[in-house]
């Protein structure tokens, strides 16, 4: 018998441990840099703009507001055909960076950029959740 | 020598077939792209002391360039597999004329060929392409390639107004010379319409605005502008060169609507010292239809936010102020991933050498060809040229 398909798990390492351990708590996690107060996304070793290594992980507020977003209607692979049509959609944090993510519990239809969104996390095993979004 | 510019020319470029090449897989395309491109350039394998190849999806090696040089049986002095995406072709060709221009080596081979139609299964080939994203922050959340550029085409509609009639010209005027091409995987015509109504993958982008997957292979031969006068066919020089990275994963884009072909074309056009109006024919990479528009703004062809209109106007087609893709591009020739834009550059050697038939721009003097890879995220820029003056 073959095992269902399963989707892309992130593999945490050792800098991004600390985000991967916040999003299994349902909180999300930006660093946030000492020097300049600048925050940043994705987690790194150094800031980005000044590249100081004083960097702290600060609870994000979970609020952004939509800069793009596609509806995807053919799926990456087999283990996402059952989500279709899915959104993926680059989100701007109100901290300031910008990630990925899926919107999900909308109509893809009524999306609009410029929507304000509101983080959730979906658990996919002990270890790991997922951040995704939903409109306001 | 303070610049490359007009220090080594082309004198060797050949395709394989193209489209579905079952009795090919990808290490024979990549041979026999090479071997033609050697009896183009009327020489023999000895000849070769350089090769540049990319790593194959369909047959992957540890170090490609050096199995293909064992099968070929040459011992180059200077041997190199490239991986920059769709960019790769064009970002090591300034490398490679380098490698001529200060004694490195004086003839080298880039043949690059993949087999992504039938070589791998679609999933296969869908989910390959898709590692582009980053493992952590992207992948998961289960964006295929053309979902990454589904993004990008939203940001530019919604930034300026761009219609899906716009996007969808561009695939219609690939499609135009396609037809012109016996050897181009897609030869029937389309309207807007037609691409239009073709199945939505990634909203907004369609069937038809998205290249095709496909087998094939292409080969180049560089060698000194000094010992370009004693092959077959007319040199093509390299005028200029410029490479621009802004990003490698879209969601760290400093901008969805502007890439670094700003920066890649700037840089070409000042070694070349030349400006877009002295462009010819344009080969620009169209692995999407939106890319194509921002792509002609950021080379300097029109102004930001209006290569909608442009192309929707017909100024890309033959009797236009810029041909472009003339040999029906990513969308309509063939794209066989890694090495998709070899065929812009073997059709810009054609079109300078007068030699492209039906798709041949009149008195074609300067060509130039972009290629980008990853999601808009690395570019590279090269202005070629029948003159070594330019």
């Amino acid at each position: 018998m073959t095992d269902a398909p399963v989707k892309h798990f992130p593999r945490p390492t050792p800098e991004t441990e600390a985000y991967w351990q916040g999003c299994r708590k349902h909180q999300l996690l930006l660093q946030r840099c000492q020097q300049c107060s600048e925050f940043q996304f994705y987690p790194r070793i150094v800031c980005t703009k000044c590249a100081s290594q004083d960097l702290e992980w600060v609870n994000a507020s979970g609020q952004g507001k939509i800069k793009t977003f596609t509806v995807v209607r053919r799926p990456v692979s087999e283990a996402y055909a059952a989500d279709i049509p899915y959104v993926v959609a680059l989100i701007q944090l109100d901290e300031g960076p910008t990630m990925m993510s899926n919107i999900v519990q909308c109509d893809p239809e009524a999306l609009r950029i410029g929507d304000l969104v509101q983080v959730l996390f979906e658990d996919w095993s002990e270890e790991i959740s997922i951040p995704k979004f939903r409109p306001l | 020598m303070s610049s490359l510019r007009g220090e080594v020319a082309i004198v060797g470029a050949a395709d394989t077939e193209v489209g579905k090449v079952p009795q090919f897989g990808a290490t024979v395309l990549c041979v026999e792209a090479a071997r033609r491109a050697l009896a183009d350039a009327g020489i023999t394998k000895d000849q070769i002391d350089g090769l540049v190849t990319c790593n194959s999806m369909a047959e992957p090696y540890m170090y490609h360039a050096e199995a293909i040089a064992e099968y070929l049986q040459i011992f180059p002095r200077y041997c190199i597999s490239v991986g920059a995406g769709g960019g790769t072709t064009f970002s090591i060709l300034h490398h490679a004329a380098s490698a001529i221009a200060t004694g490195v080596c004086d003839t080298v081979l880039i043949s690059m060929a993949d087999s992504l139609r039938t070589g791998l299964s679609r999933e296969q080939a869908m989910t390959l392409q898709s590692s582009t994203g980053h493992p952590q922050f992207e992948i998961p959340y289960g964006a295929s390639v053309p979902a990454y550029y589904a993004l990008i085409a939203r940001a530019h509609m919604n930034a300026y107004g761009t219609t899906p009639e716009q996007l969808a010209a561009v695939a219609v005027s690939a499609r135009q010379y396609a037809a012109l091409n016996d050897n181009a995987q897609m030869g029937e015509i389309i309207t807007v319409d037609d691409v239009l109504d073709s199945r939505m993958i990634a909203d907004p982008l369609h069937l038809l605005d998205c290249s095709l997957v496909s087998d094939g292979g292409a080969a180049v031969i560089l060698t000194s502008a000094d010992r370009a006068g004693d092959f077959p066919h007319d040199p093509v020089y390299v005028l200029g060169a410029g490479e621009g990275h802004g990003h490698e994963h879209i969601s760290q884009a400093q901008s969805l609507t502007t890439s670094a072909a700003v920066e890649s074309g700037r840089r070409a056009f000042e070694m070349a010292g030349l400006g877009p109006g002295d462009v010819d024919v344009a080969e620009i990479y169209d692995c999407f239809t939106p890319v194509v528009l921002i792509e002609l703004e950021d080379l300097g062809f029109c102004n930001k936010g209006e290569a909608g209109a442009f192309v929707e106007a017909g100024e890309t087609s033959l009797q236009g102020s810029l041909p472009m893709n003339t040999h029906g591009g990513l969308l309509s020739h063939c794209h066989p991933g890694n090495p998709g834009s070899m065929f812009a550059l073997t059709e810009a050697a054609t079109q300078l050498r007068h030699s492209a038939g039906d798709r041949q721009v009149k008195n074609a003097e300067v060509a130039l060809v972009h290629a980008q890879g990853g999601i808009m995220s690395s570019h590279a820029t090269l202005i070629l040229g029948r003159e070594r003056q330019g």
